[in-house]
Parts: C-alpha cells; structure tokens; sequence
C-alpha cells in the first residue's frame, strides 16, 4: 500500500508541476514567422557523452549568443530542440522524424554528429530535401556535390585529414622521400567509422612506400592489450589512433606499459580532446592529434559567450569546459549553420529558412578570413568556400600536443594531398551513383555551377 | 628464448591477467546469483556508480581512505534501499521477475549516477603504478604490466575474504540455506531480507573495487560499465554460482581470447576477441551446460 501511496503522490506531482510550468511556457511570446528551427541531435548520457555534451554544448552556447547579443539573425530568434539519442543509429534516425518537421518551415538542416546516423539519414534526407552536414566526420565521398546534394562533409573529411597526418610526418621525418621503408600502424574502430579511411591508407603506402598495417579494435575497446603486443611485435614507427569514446584512450596507457612514444601515437580529431588524454593520465603526455578547429578561450567569440550567455545563467554545459574542444567544435559548427541561414536570408529574404534555401545557402556559402573576423572567430575555424563539386570546401588540418594538462597547436595548417583524395572520392561518389540510379549533376543545377 | 616463444608466453600472460580483471567483475554478479538465483543486469551499472561516487567524493579533496570509506558506505546503502524497495515486494515471485527488475535497476542506475555526479570523464589514480615489470622484462624480454599484477594479487585477496565471509560462520550458513531454497530458509527463521542485504552489499563492494581498478586504467566514465560485457563470457564459462569458477573461467576466457586475437585474428580478419570470447564460453556449454564449477540441477517430477 505505500508503495501505491507514493507512486500515486510522485505521478499527481509530476502532473501538477507540468500544469504550472505550461502557463509560463505559454505565456512567452512565440511567432513561428520570426522564428529560426534548428534541431540539435545530441548524446548527453551514454559511452559518448563527453563529445555530444560538449558539442551540443558549444553549438546552444553559440545560438543563446545570437539570440541574447544581437537578436537572433537579423531579427529572426534561433529556436531549437534537442533530441538525445544516446549514440544510438536507429535511435537518431527517430530523432531525425520527430524533429524534422518542426518550425514553420520545417528542419532546414541536421547535424547528426555521427557517421552512422549520416549514412542512415543520407537518402532520407535528401527524399526530405533537409541538408545534413556533417563537419570532420564521415561519409567521406558526400565531398562530391554533383552525387550528394544535401551531404556536406564541410571544413575536411576523413580522407584528407588522413592525408595531413602522412604529410605532417614527413615534415617531422624532413621529407615525402623518407617515408619509403616507414612502418605505420592504423589502429581503427571495428565499425563504419574507423574502416573508413583504409583506402586511402593504402593508396598512401602504395605511393610513399611505407608499410601500414591495419588492426582493428573491437567494440568497446576497453582491453586492448593483445592489440598493443602486436604492435610490440609490429615496431611501427607510427601508430594513428582512430577510435572514439573510451578506446581513443586505451591506447595511450598500453603505448606507456609498452614504452611506445606518445608523439608518435596521432590521432584522429574524434581522440583530440580533454577527455581522451586527460583519463590517460601522465601517460598521454606528448600524445598528437589533428584538429580543424582551435581550442581555448583567447578568442572575442568566447568572451562574448562568458558575457552574453554565461553572464547572465544562461549557459549550456558548465563553464569550466567552455573553451574545449568539443565545445569549440560546437561553436564552429553553429557559426557554420547560422552564416548559412544568414546567406540564405540575403537570397530568399528574412524569416525562416526552409531545406532548399539553407542547401543552396550552403553550397554557395564562402567563409572568408575577413567574415570569421568579424564574427569574432579568427583562428577558431578555418576559411572555406564551398561548391557543387566540393561540398568539403577545405581539407586542411592542424595539429595539437597534449602537454599534460591542455592542447596546444605544433603545426599551422597542414594542406591535404587533393591530388590522392579527389580521384579516390569521384570514383567511390560514381559508384554509389550507379549503384542508387542517380544522375550526377551537371552544368547550372539547383542554382549552382556544377561545371 | 626464442623470439616467438617469448612473444606466445608474453600473450598468454598478459591474457592471463586481463582475466583476473574481468573475474573481478564477474564475481559480484556471482554473490547475488548465489544468494537469490537472480542473474543482476544491473552489476556493471553498480561498477559505474561505485567508481563515480568513489572519484567525486576524491576530487573534493577528501583523503583517499575515507573517499573509499565513504563510497563503500553510499554502496551498502544503495544494497538495502535496493533490497527494500526493489526485491522485498518480489519475495517468491518467478526469478524471471528479479532478473527484469535488475534490468529497470541497471538504466535507473546509469541516469542515477550520471544525474548525481555527471557524465564527463574523470581521471582516476589509485596508486598503482602501470609499467612493465623490469626486472622480468631484461631478462625474458617478456612484458608484464606491474598493473595487472597488483590487480591479481588484490583480486586474490578480495577472493579469500568472500570465500570465507560466506563459507564460515552463521551467515555463511544462512546464504548458503537462502541459495538452495530461500522459502524454505524463511520458514526456518532465516532472515532472507538481511542476507540478501548483506549480499547486495558485498557486490557493491566488489563494485567499487572493480570500478577502482578499471577507473584508473580507463578513467572513470560510462563507459566503465561495459566491463560487464567482458564478465558474461566468464559466468557462461565458469558457472554462475561458483567464486572460484568466476576466478578460473576469468583466467581461461582472458588467456584464449587474446591467443585467439593474436594468432587467429590476422587470418580472418582481426578485431575477433569481442566474439571469440563468447564463441570460446558457448564451445564450454556444449560440454557442461551448468559451467565449468556450475551446480548441476536435476529436478525430479
């Protein structure tokens, strides 16, 4: 009977706090046609929340920003809801339809903020006509506009960060030249993600002559102890650690046990952050990673979301992580998604902006050097210019050295080998196109040149 | 030593002692599985909560014996408002019920600790050091961690104060009496609510250390609580009632799934030891369908 008692008085205040809270929620103002919709997919719990909490962190931050300091977009507020989908494939593509058609004129964009989920949403989107963007992570081939029209894989894709990582040892070894002979290890994720840059892996060792062997790590990769006695056995040179979550960190403690240097251990920017090295502990001292983006809180950008946002209680994650990586990784791609809406505003007029407008807006979109200045972002991301054909629009990386308590930048960007990567994504792009029956776009297409 | 024989026994070792870290895991779903014949879905959602609690409370400053003092605490009494709320109203219903209740148990115990403490990652450093053993290594060339071999020698000693916390004395008898048939141990006087109490206590327990000594090595995060995935192989194997079936079906599972990583793994493919674990415990009850230590249970019509 007590246990009835105390569901029955849990449930009815449950309900009672619901009614008193939907007055006040009603009573905000709300006008649909002065309203921005913007879906924020996220994971906050589970084995990745670190980097889906930071980012969603990061891109909120960045909207309550707009929001607080200047009014939304030219007066258009941004609204946005999250959905938490724990990591989960068939949970985000769930997300995806319950919030696709949201707002006035629907979702314009998601950022799914996992290779998995892209894959999944990549047909379903375009059927939607909702642009997906997908900034440093997979699928790779989305690169070529004429094939993926509602994919961007903006700022870099996986093939041509892996491409910095090779250029970025010969720079350290003194020369393309003195990779012949080099042994590289490719420690990749069983899955979509981490078997993703094996061609271009092997075409890499093909034309520098450096040995790469592939040893992939099981889900979760919590014990990756016989992975790392082959690597013992191996004596690579270099070992590219491209995991997520908790196995980004393994790595660094088995090279420690082994005395494997940690400066040679490069990593993938999906294992650059605090929460990769900092649980690793004196062990990931030295350890490298790319990243496309900056870390820290030297930046106007952020100061104004200590003042705008945090000043006044409205911050999304807690403040000790502003400034981290995921965090800025979030704020660049809020920057990316609303510079778009703000194009797309210049073209369509100013109100909500549907998928097609926000597509065409994105692949037309040109960030300079001067716009992110006056964004308050310089450093923060990199300038890029995308087109039909390069829906990446960039393609450089840098990289960064954990010292033991923060990153800090060793290289300034680093340009990918275009000349290896294009061929390999035009010819991997046709393929998907014949085996979907798509036509390749051609000439003036949904507004753009595509050559 | 020839290079390739010191290389086999460097694996084996290291396999070895990678499964005396999942026996630790293994032996509190153990406890509880002896007690109340309830497989706990929940137990790696409890090594999550201990490890949590247990780095929270130290990175208050509070001093390293007393942050354990007062995790353990949190976990006994985690045990009893468990055993209060969640199993007395379910005394005689079909085990098949306890096991869906530890389910709803595991997830409320993931958002409970990720809600009371958060869900970042939280570097954890209990001490031991994790290098090779060097003496060994010059002169084998055969790489042991210091690590491992201090979670063994914890984990033994972990064993034999379970092995005779529950084997002597009066609640020894009285665990022992609530395993075989817990109505019948009631209707002798048994206090079942206790036992079980005190057995869901000692799982957290096992919880906390095991979230120790997985913590340091992974960083105390969600993902802790996947070491559960490592421990069910070794309950397959070993028998879901027996401590020492968790130890020895650990030291098998450990050993052949990194064997099987390094010499199988290259010819099919690689990224095997995940599967060849299970694949390696189900080849074991095909042999013996109770486990290697498990009771055989013959039940007379």
């Amino acid at each position: 009977m007590k246990i009835k008692k105390l569901v029955v008085t849990v449930f009815s205040g449950l309900v009672l706090s619901a009614l008193s809270v939907a007055p006040v929620m009603a009573a905000e103002e709300s006008d649909p046609t002065k309203e921005q919709f913007i879906p924020v997919l996220t994971y906050k719990t589970g084995p990745f929340a670190a980097g889906g909490s930071g980012f969603a962190g990061g891109m909120e931050d960045y909207f309550t920003l707009l929001n607080n300091r200047d009014g939304g977009i030219n007066g258009i507020k941004l609204v946005w809801e999250e959905c938490d989908y724990g990591y989960n494939t068939e949970r985000g593509v769930e997300c995806y339809e319950r919030l696709k058609g949201k707002g006035l004129k629907g979702a314009p964009a998601f950022q799914p903020l996992s290779t998995g989920v892209t894959y999944a949403l990549l047909e379903r989107a375009a059927a939607d006509k909702i642009t997906l963007i997908f900034l440093g992570y997979g699928r790779t081939d989305a690169t070529d506009g004429r094939v993926f029209p509602w994919g961007f894989p903006a700022i870099t894709n996986y093939w041509n960060q892996s491409t910095t990582k090779v250029q970025f040892i010969a720079q350290r070894e003194g020369g393309l030249d003195k990779l012949k002979g080099m042994k590289i290890v490719n420690l990749h994720l069983k899955h979509p993600y981490g078997i993703e840059t094996i061609p271009v892996w092997n075409a890499m060792a093909e034309k520098f002559g450096f040995e790469v062997t592939h040893i992939p790590v099981p889900w979760p990769g919590i014990d990756q102890k016989s992975l790392w006695l082959q690597i013992r056995k191996i004596q690579p040179d270099y070992v590219i650690n491209r995991n997520w979550g908790i196995s980004c960190t393994v790595p660094l403690r088995e090279a420690a046990r082994i005395g494997f240097p940690r400066d040679h251990i490069i990593g993938v920017w999906w294992c650059g952050a605090e929460e990769d090295a900092i649980p690793a502990g004196a062990a990931a001292e030295g350890y490298i990673a790319a990243t496309f983006h900056a870390v820290g809180t030297d930046f106007p950008v952020v100061n104004d979301i200590f003042e705008y946002v945090y000043g006044v209680m409205k911050g999304n994650i807690a403040s000790s992580r502003v400034g981290s990586v995921y965090h800025l990784r979030g704020v660049s791609a809020a920057i990316v998604t609303t510079e778009v809406i703000r194009k797309a505003q210049e073209k369509y007029g100013v109100g909500p902006i549907s998928g097609e407008e926000f597509r065409w807006a994105m692949e037309n979109l040109d960030l300079t050097a001067e716009r992110i200045a006056e964004l308050g972002a310089t450093g923060v991301l990199p300038p890029f210019k995308i087109t039909c054909a390069d829906h990446e629009g960039g393609g450089s990386a840098r990289f960064q050295q954990w010292d033991g308590n923060a990153w800090h930048f060793i290289t300034d960007w680093v340009e990918p080998m275009k000349d290896i990567t294009r061929p390999m994504i035009e010819a991997s792009a046709a393929a998907y196109a014949k085996e979907k029956g798509i036509t390749p776009r051609s000439g003036m297409s949904m507004g753009s040149d595509c050559g | 030593m020839p290079v390739e024989l010191a290389f086999a026994i460097e694996v084996l070792i290291a396999g070895l002692l990678s499964g005396v870290m999942y026996s630790l895991v293994a032996l509190g779903f153990v406890l509880i599985f002896k007690a109340s014949g309830v497989f706990n879905f929940a137990q790696g959602a409890m090594v999550l909560f201990a490890a949590l609690t247990f780095v929270r409370i130290l990175e208050m400053g509070v001093n390293f014996w007393l942050a354990i003092a007062i995790a353990l605490a949190v976990m006994i009494l985690l045990a009893v408002i468990i055993e209060r709320v969640m199993l007395r109203p379910l005394v005689a219903q079909p085990v098949i019920i306890l096991f869906m209740a530890t389910i709803g148990l595991n997830y409320f115990l993931e958002g409970l600790a990720q809600g009371i403490w958060d869900s970042q990652v939280h570097g954890l450093d209990i001490g031991i050091p994790d290098v090779p053993w060097m003496s060994i290594l010059e002169s084998t060339n055969i790489l042991i961690s210091l690590f491992d071999v201090w979670t063994a020698v914890i984990c033994g000693v972990l064993v034999l104060f379970l092995a005779f916390f529950f084997q002597k004395g009066r609640i020894g008898r009285a665990l022992r009496a609530v395993a075989d048939d817990n109505q019948a141990a009631m209707s002798v006087g048994i206090p079942l609510q206790l036992i079980w109490a005190i057995v869901w206590a000692a799982a957290g327990m096992v919880a906390l250390v095991a979230g120790a000594i997985w913590g340091q090595r992974l960083g105390v995060q969600f993902s802790i609580s996947l070491v559960a995935l490592k421990a069910l192989p070794v309950l397959i194997l070993g028998g879901f009632n027996s401590i020492a079936g968790a130890i020895i079906g650990g030291l098998i599972i450990g050993a052949s799934e990194k064997l099987a990583e390094v010499y199988l793994g290259p010819i099919i493919g690689g990224g095997i030891e995940s599967w060849a674990a299970y694949f390696i415990a189900m080849l074991f009850l095909i042999v013996r369908p109770q486990g290697l230590f498990g009771e055989k249970i013959i039940e007379r019509v």
